[in-house]
């Protein structure tokens, strides 16, 4: 098994996604099946962007086990009041600032639900946000 | 076609790799959709120009940005893409003239 661990640091726009790439060249070297890659990738990125843009950062741990790939965000962001409606394809909280930059088209969840196999999120309000996601290597 | 085939025709090299071979496009200005709908080799056509778009088009292993309407893009976008082989061109153009030409191509 592989672990990696990243700190995310919530107040730099210009690293988001640097965990995902470095996870993403990490599978590839290993020689994971590329459309493996491609969903783990998408989903980790955009929950590596929730993380920095409505949580001020968090922790990622990434398992890389040979049947599957586990992805899990940790944040102690504002939570998710409606996790209902986060879910909801074309919602978000976004503000316009981050939304200028082209986030908040609120597709991200849907993204991560849709390509991961299996997806848990965990949200105490005022207390943080955990995402599990676990990817089928086959 | 590769990226090369474009330049001279109301397209600058920003950066990257002339040779890169463009296969298929999307257009689109909000990361999570290109993040999903980007395939392998696609030009990329955006009036975004934060350094976001570097790691959209990387994880998708895009052929290359074109940032259109006479966007430039921000501080240390080249930068960032030089680290990730990212290609980026611009244009004076629009995202329907530039899809126009990339037609002929028929990629
Ligand atoms: N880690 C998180 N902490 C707190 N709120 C979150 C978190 N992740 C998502 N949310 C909430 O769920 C909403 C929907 O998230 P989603 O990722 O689908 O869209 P978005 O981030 O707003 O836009 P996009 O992902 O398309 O750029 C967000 O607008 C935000 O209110
Ligand atoms: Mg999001």
């Amino acid at each position: 098994m592989i672990e990696l661990h990243f700190d995310v640091d919530g107040n730099d726009f210009t690293l988001a996604g640097e965990c995902s790439s470095k996870v993403k060249k990490m599978l590839t070297q290993i020689g994971i099946a590329p459309a493996v890659i491609r969903k783990t990738a998408i989903a980790m990125y955009e929950g590596e962007i929730n993380m920095v843009i409505h949580a001020n950062g968090g922790k990622i741990d990434v398992m890389v086990e040979p049947e599957k790939i586990t992805v899990i965000l940790k944040d102690t962001g504002p939570g998710i009041k409606d996790i209902k409606k986060a879910m909801e394809e074309g919602f978000s909280t976004a503000t316009n600032q981050v939304r200028e930059l082209g986030f908040g088209a609120g597709m991200g969840l849907p993204n991560m639900e849709k390509y991961s196999d299996e997806m848990e999120i965990d949200t105490v309000l005022g207390e943080g946000t955990t995402v599990k996601m676990v990817f089928y290597c086959n | 076609m590769i990226v090369k085939d474009l330049l001279g025709n109301g397209f600058r090299l920003i950066c990257g790799d002339e040779q890169r071979e463009i296969r298929g496009c999307y257009i689109g200005d909000l990361l999570s959709l290109a993040m999903s709908r980007i395939q392998k080799d696609n030009a990329w056509i955006t009036i975004q120009s934060n350094i976001n778009i570097v790691a959209v088009a990387s994880l998708m292993e895009a052929g290359c940005i074109i940032i259109c309407d006479g966007f430039s893009p921000d501080d240390g976008v080249i930068q960032r893409a030089d680290i990730q082989e990212v290609t980026i061109l611009r244009t004076e153009l629009s995202a329907y003239e530039v899809a126009k030409i990339l037609s002929k191509y028929e990629i």
